[in-house]
């Protein structure tokens, strides 16, 4: 069963808190990249290196890894680490409450019902549109250096400018496409 | 200790993903094609307590201020907020509600995160071309609050202005758009919102 908008809004309010209180503020992007870096790491090993001169004490030949003293080097050599746990929990969580209320044995699990409405009934679309769609994502927030959790939610609960700026570029792309590709209601 | 407060927080904002109806690519498509703005006014609603809640806890001496985590403001994050917002509306997940989606058991959703990894790892491989460019200059003087907020060695965009009162108010003006804003704003009626 899915929450009102209060008190689903009310569960997530308090996730963010409580995550600032205790911790720091909730962000996922950045582990879709330590997770690459850990699977580079297993099929090469040279891809990240212990390294005393880093300020981390790691460093990569990719330079985005081996950036602000090789931060994510070290994440990757060592993901047992707060942002990595927390996205894997975010996973558990999701399950559980899935589970609690039966989406594992909807029938449809992979296409939407606006999909259905406007794209029709060939599964291979709707999969290439959800690797596209995950492609386009995670290039742009890597790029803006956060996503919706970590720049729109983060962001603008503690008043930061970036988080306004994020919004405004994702809101102005992301209205005008659903409009563009999804003109019919399901 | 910090681990188990990972699995605890992340399995609480997991399940409140869920709960929310933010596992729905139904329901975020809605919300863009401003038919179905059930998780524009969770999301305006959810910004607005965590922001007053935050501040207000922050006044009272109850949290540390140095919890706080501001990134840095450039063009880029427009530009890649937009590239963001465009993969958003094509799939209908974001790179949280997608993991938790699929964990829910969507198979679109698991789909959408390899292509996640796939980008993620292509920005890993062009870093260079904007490593130290206009693209990742500091904006608004980088790491910057609307407001100074007290115990923060932040910029502020407005100097003169208290940062926890402004954060305060932000926090209420949020509230007060989810409760304004209608349930759809193009169309006929709302279909798919659960009852109040």
């Amino acid at each position: 069963m899915t929450l009102s908008w209060k008190y689903g809004g009310l569960a997530l309010g308090l996730a963010f808190f409580f995550a600032v209180a205790l911790v720091k503020p909730i962000g996922v992007s950045t582990q879709f990249v330590i997770f690459d870096g850990i699977l580079w790491n297993a099929v090469d090993s040279t891809a990240v290196v212990a390294d005393e001169t880093a300020k981390s004490g790691y460093s990569s030949p990719n330079a985005y890894l081996d950036a602000n003293g090789g931060k994510y080097a070290s994440a990757v050599a060592d993901p047992l680490n707060y942002g990595f746990f927390f996205v894997i929990a975010i996973m558990v969580g999701a399950a559980i409450s899935g589970w609690l209320r039966g989406s594992f044995r909807e029938a449809n699990r992979f296409m939407p019902r606006v999909w259905l409405a406007n794209w029709g009934e060939t599964p291979v679309l709707r999969f290439l549109a959800a690797f596209g769609g995950g492609f386009l994502v995670l290039y742009g927030a890597r790029l803006a250096g956060g996503c919706t959790s970590g720049h729109m939610m983060s962001g603008m609960m503690q008043t930061a400018v970036s988080g306004y700026i994020f919004a405004a570029g994702a809101f102005a792309a992301a209205i005008p496409t659903a409009m563009f590709l999804y003109p019919k209601e399901a | 200790m910090e681990i188990l407060l990972a699995l605890l927080l992340g399995a609480a904002f997991g399940a409140a993903l869920d709960r929310a109806g933010a596992t729905s690519p139904d329901l975020i498509i809605g919300m863009l094609t401003l038919r179905v703005l059930h998780l524009a006014k969770a999301i305006l609603l959810a910004i607005g307590v965590a922001s007053v809640l935050m501040f207000a806890a922050q006044m009272a001496g109850l949290i540390e201020v140095g919890h706080m985590s501001v990134k840095a403001a450039y063009i880029g994050v427009f530009f890649g907020g937009a590239l963001l917002g465009l993969g958003w509306a094509i799939s209908g997940f974001c790179p949280g509600t997608g993991l938790a989606s699929a964990a829910t058991g969507r198979t679109d959703a698991a789909v959408f995160a390899v292509g996640g990894l796939a980008g993620a790892a292509a920005y890993m491989l062009t870093f260079p071309l904007f490593d130290g460019t206009w693209v990742l200059a500091d904006l608004a003087g980088g790491k910057s609050t609307v407001g100074a907020v007290p115990g923060l060695d932040n910029p502020a965009l407005l100097e003169g202005l208290r940062g926890d009162l402004v954060g305060i108010a932000l926090g209420a003006v949020f509230v007060a758009a989810a409760f304004a804003l209608p349930d759809r704003l193009t169309g006929g009626h709302a279909k798919m919102v659960p009852a109040r």
